[in-house]
């Protein structure tokens, strides 16, 4: 067990909206640990739309996803915030007041006296497939990730999915399992080439099985899988399988926010707009999972939230200290904080 | 105004409102009038379509607004193009004249499209 991280502000999510909080916590001195189940920063402009243009960010007439995420992170370089990617939150508890205790699903600990819920349309999770019955073999026999190689050594594996995630696991367990398969709709791959090249070697010299079609069915008894009936062009094969791990990307789901004993209307945070804060004093909800009368799901509402939450969060962090309203283009103490005076 | 300009009106609110009827997998049936230039997409969240999902809001990097176009209209709205059909990798239920209806954009061609939802867009 790790030792308990002690911070000010535990961001939950690393979109646009999280990165920007950092800022405009930095400028009142509070310290920010930012979680994401991720693995890269950005949100779904990272993970949507990376390339595409967004138009309606004041001031930047034009700028992509990931063009609008690096220009937040050189802004944000100066207040040093820690990042825990790959990292779902777990629990998040009230213990004082305010003071929580936030867990991961990586076992980390987190005690911070505030907690900014930034996580827009919640957290990106495998796509499941449509399979009849499916639910009872996941996490036994069914895997949206692999954590450890080991269980899969002496398996039958089937593997379904043609990008680089199905590729990858493909080549990096075929050399373990006892006999591995790779289901794919077409004969066309959208990874990496040179992971195509050794999928297709393997195939060739017989030592992995590729079809190309859809698991129809699953078989099996207490959530261990026994085989997996694939529909190919002209057959309905039966394979016998230990394990399938379907990689179809991914999708946003609520995912746990929902358990932390926070007042939801149908799957979105009521806030007061003065502070953007929820029903639990010193948690707050900003950007696309927070609403209020007249919320707009914009970038731009997400980054006045992130502002006036960070003047509610300064009262909980620093409950002796006064409140002094400055302008970075005039305060030598704040571009003291941003390294330009 | 006289039958002559209100027949050549009538064409051309024809050809600028083409009719797109979309058939959902519970029986809801939904036709409505769409603007030319936009998607498929746009007009099945403008008019209350649930089972589009479009996740990613139309930038073709979700796959949550599958259709499959009507057999006889998949001619005319054609096939996908690469990045279309790398993403529809990550859909489920795709057959051979399943598209993203955030890639079609409506043009007076279109008029009469009928589309086919699936049950399921992935969540």
């Amino acid at each position: 067990m790790n030792d308990t991280i002690k911070t000010d502000v535990v961001i939950i999510g690393a979109g646009p909206v999280g990165l920007f909080a950092v800022f405009e916590l930095g400028l009142l001195d509070i310290k920010a640990h930012l979680i994401d189940i991720l693995d890269k920063v950005g949100g779904q402009c990272a993970e949507l739309y990376p390339e595409k243009p967004i138009y309606d960010i004041p001031g930047i007439p034009y700028i992509t996803g990931n063009g609008l995420t690096e220009a937040l992170m050189e802004q944000i370089k100066p207040f040093k915030p820690t990042f825990h990617l790959s990292e779902m939150v777990t629990t998040v508890e009230k213990i004082g007041d305010p003071l929580f205790r936030v867990k991961t699903d990586a076992g980390k600990t987190f005690e911070t006296k505030c907690v900014a819920i930034a996580a827009g349309g919640g957290s990106f999770q495998p796509k499941r497939p449509p399979i009849q019955g499916i639910e009872p073999y996941e996490d036994k026999s069914v895997f949206y990730a692999v954590r450890k190689m080991e269980n899969f050594r002496g398996k039958n594996l089937l593997v379904v999915g043609g990008g680089d995630s199905a590729l990858d696991w493909t080549l990096n367990l075929q050399p373990l399992a006892k006999r591995l398969t790779l289901v794919h709709r077409r004969d066309e791959f959208r990874g990496a080439p040179d992971s195509v090249n050794k999928m297709r070697a393997l195939v060739a010299a017989g030592d992995m099985d590729l079809k190309i079609g859809q698991v129809t069915a699953l078989e099996g008894d207490d959530g261990q899988l026994a085989a997996a009936q694939i529909k190919t062009k002209d057959a309905v094969e039966r394979v016998e399988v230990d394990a399938m791990l379907p990689f179809f990307g991914l999708t946003m789901k609520l995912g746990p926010v929902a358990d932390w004993g926070i007042k939801m209307d149908d799957e979105l945070i009521p806030v007061d707009t003065g502070t953007f804060e929820t029903n639990i004093p010193g948690l707050f909800a900003v950007g696309d999972i927070n609403t209020y009368p007249g919320k707009l799901k914009l970038i731009l509402s997400g980054f006045h939230e992130a502002a006036l939450m960070s003047q509610k969060a300064y009262h909980y962090v620093y409950p002796e200290k006064k409140l002094v309203f400055q302008y970075t283009t005039s305060s030598t103490s704040l571009q003291k904080k941003l390294g330009v005076a | 105004m006289s039958d002559v300009q209100d027949a050549a009106n009538s064409r051309a609110h024809k050809a600028a409102m083409p009719k797109i009827t979309y058939m959902e997998h519970d029986g809801t049936v939904h036709t409505v009038e769409a603007e030319l230039g936009a998607t498929v997409m746009e007009t099945a969240i403008k008019n209350d379509v649930s089972s589009i999902v479009a996740e990613c809001g139309g930038n073709c990097t979700c796959a949550t607004c599958l259709v499959h176009v009507d057999e006889q209209w998949f001619a005319v709205v054609g096939p996908p193009s690469e990045e279309e059909n790398q993403m529809l990798d990550t859909a489920f239920e795709v057959k051979p004249t399943s598209r993203l209806s955030c890639q079609i954009k409506v043009t007076p061609e279109l008029d009469g499209l009928v589309v086919h939802t699936p049950s399921y867009q992935g969540r």
